[in-house]
């Protein structure tokens, strides 16, 4: 087990170091040029070769890459050209805004999922499985910004029922910044108006992303439970006379879990990187929005730094996955 | 193959599917010669519910929803044929080179295709449309590029299971090479799964170029493209909301044709799944 952990947190090491890699290479495409990008068109020429020698540019693209590397390995993923702040300190600002919605918008996928992919497997073919499978396609199939905009329509402007984009109430005085979630941070503080306003903020926003992913984990689940239904230790279950709630739960849930765990990673990653565009119509002030404008404004130490962070968090998150999965399945284990 | 399609066309799903991306089609081939010009602008009829003269209304420059959208279906097809078309290439050959070849080779370019599979697909098909400048072909471009390792997971498990089978064992007792075994005797037998799994990736396609247009990496205003047209008409979703609903409803449509197509094509070729 020692070993295989080794190997695969190396395989996480290597997975990043090829994404520095692709991202270095897809910033030398643009045709912008970054020393004028950064001091602007009416820069003198020794100002801007002052720049290219600060940052390495003058060097060639191999050495480069090296320097990055090497300044990436004490954590300095370089100065972002947009907001001229270290891209480190943008990122640990704006990733608890997009970890807390990605949580909450797993949580509706599962709370969501879960129930629904279940219940269709028991009922197939009749009324529920049908419905389940309908609500899955049309959710999966509607795209996520124009679900956003419509919700926001009916739900916040017409009926007044939920509040609009943003975190928090402006005339509510933000809690203590600990976590950097604003529901975490205003139950740690016992704010329980700000809580309550932050919560009813992140609900459509939650649900807006989590949908598609909601309506992938139902036919999953619904695809494994049937598979496993069809067991013939599920028969003898039900000739026991056991009754439906064992039979579910303590026998089929269990077997269907497993296909079903190792969904729950990818999506998790998903929710990250797909939290691009709820964010930007929410205005929630995340990782979404944040490379959404620094891309476009081409600066692309920002957006290397978000693609690195978010493709290391969804390799380590499938790692974790695997893990648990090895620990639940001795055949994995062993093999 | 008849008794394949007797089960495809007895699957009601699958039918609505084909007939939608038929009708889909058909409005994407026929349709920009009977509908108006998609970019003729008339600020006096702005914002107009739907009526006989504009049967989806106008949007706020006064142009014809209709029209946009009927354009906009040939746009979004060709962006997801388009893409599907280029990633199932690049996929393919990969996943074949890698199975075929083996050891280190195979090594290799499974780890690369990791690489790919780790990177948040939207974030680095947004970078390299900002990188290419944003437009119709770089968006292809884009989400060719994150989505082709799909395709060269699948092929290369299909050739590893293949290979040891009798028929290829055949075609190398008479004297076939390897080369010849990989391209006319395992390549045909592997394209089931991704001809099953690129149905979905045209759906998927198109709702990730949608996306991309809307936030402004992708077709750029005023090109009349359902995700670009979402993005244009939402701050009027109050007085005319048929102006953003039609192209949605058209995304919605063609990745749900496409979703139908592919869960079809899944239960005849693959019996095994439900």
């Amino acid at each position: 087990m020692g070993a295989y952990i080794l190997k695969r947190l190396f395989l996480v090491l290597f997975v990043g170091v090829g994404i520095t890699f692709v991202t270095f290479v897809i910033a030398q495409v643009i045709p912008i040029d970054p020393a004028v990008a950064a001091l602007g068109e009416n820069a003198r020429e020794e100002q801007i070769r002052e720049f290219r020698e600060r940052y390495g540019l003058d060097k060639p693209l191999l050495v480069q890459y090296g320097l990055y590397l090497q300044r990436l390995l004490q954590l300095d993923l370089g100065r972002s050209l947009r907001t001229g702040r270290p891209v480190a300190e943008d990122l640990k600002e704006f990733f608890p805004a997009t970890l807390e919605l990605s949580l909450a918008a797993f949580l509706v996928a599962v709370c969501l999922g879960l129930p629904a992919g279940i219940w269709a497997a028991l009922r197939q073919n009749r009324a529920p499985d049908l419905l389940v499978r309908l609500m899955a396609l049309l959710l999966g199939s509607t795209p996520v910004f124009f679900l956003a905009i419509l919700l926001l329509e009916l739900l916040h402007r017409k009926l007044g029922l939920l509040p609009g984009p943003g975190r928090l109430d402006p005339y509510l005085i933000p809690p203590p910044p600990v976590t950097g979630m604003v529901t975490l941070d205003a139950l740690l503080a016992r704010d329980w108006v700000a809580f309550r306003d932050a919560l009813h903020h992140l609900v459509l926003p939650a649900f807006v992303l989590g949908s598609a992913s909601a309506a992938l984990l139902a036919r999953m689940v619904r695809a494994a439970m049937l598979e496993v239904l069809s067991q013939d230790y599920i028969r003898t279950a039900w000739a026991k006379g056991l009754a439906e709630r064992q039979v579910v739960f303590r026998h089929a849930l269990k077997n269907a879990a497993l296909p079903v765990l190792t969904l729950l990673g990818g999506l998790m990653g998903g929710l990250l990187s797909g939290a691009v565009l709820t964010e930007t119509i929410f205005s929630w002030p995340g990782l979404g929005r944040y490379v959404t404008q620094s891309a476009t404004s081409l600066d692309f130490p920002a957006v290397m730094g978000v693609t690195l962070l978010v493709g290391l968090v969804y390799s380590l998150l499938n790692l974790l996955v695997d893990l648990f999965y090895a620990l639940l399945d001795p055949r994995i284990r062993y093999a | 193959m008849r008794k394949l399609l007797r089960r495809f066309f007895r699957n009601p799903g699958a039918v609505l599917g084909l007939g939608l991306l038929l009708a889909l089609l058909l409005l994407a081939l026929l349709g920009p010669s009977l509908a108006k010009d998609p970019l003729e602008q008339n600020l006096l009829e702005r914002l107009k519910p739907p009526s006989p003269e504009h049967p989806l209304g106008t949007d706020q420059l006064g142009r014809d929803v209709w029209a946009r959208v009927v354009h906009g279906a040939r746009i979004s097809l060709g962006v997801g044929f388009g893409v599907v078309f280029l990633a199932s290439l690049l996929g393919t050959a990969v996943g074949l080179l890698a199975g075929g070849l083996g050891g280190r080779w195979d090594n290799l370019l499974m780890r690369l295709t990791d690489i790919f599979f780790a990177f948040p697909s939207l974030i680095l098909a947004m970078a390299i449309a900002a990188a290419l400048g944003p437009n119709l072909v770089n968006t292809v471009i884009a989400v060719a590029l994150v989505t082709w390792p799909i395709y060269a997971r699948l092929v290369r498990a299909q050739v590893l299971a293949l290979r040891e089978r009798e028929f290829v064992e055949a075609a190398r007792a008479l004297g076939a090479g390897s080369g010849r075994i990989l391209l006319r005797h395992l390549l045909p037998n592997a394209l089931t799964p991704v001809l099953v799994q690129a149905s979905y990736e045209v759906g998927a396609a198109i709702l990730t170029a949608a996306g991309l247009s809307f936030i402004g990496f992708g077709a750029q205003p005023p090109t009349p493209e359902w995700g670009a047209m979402v993005a244009e008409t939402r701050n009027y979703m109050a007085e005319a909301p048929w102006a953003a609903t039609a192209p949605a409803v058209g995304i919605l449509l063609a990745v749900l044709a496409f979703n139908l197509l592919g869960d079809g094509l899944r239960d005849v070729l693959d019996p095994r799944g439900r």
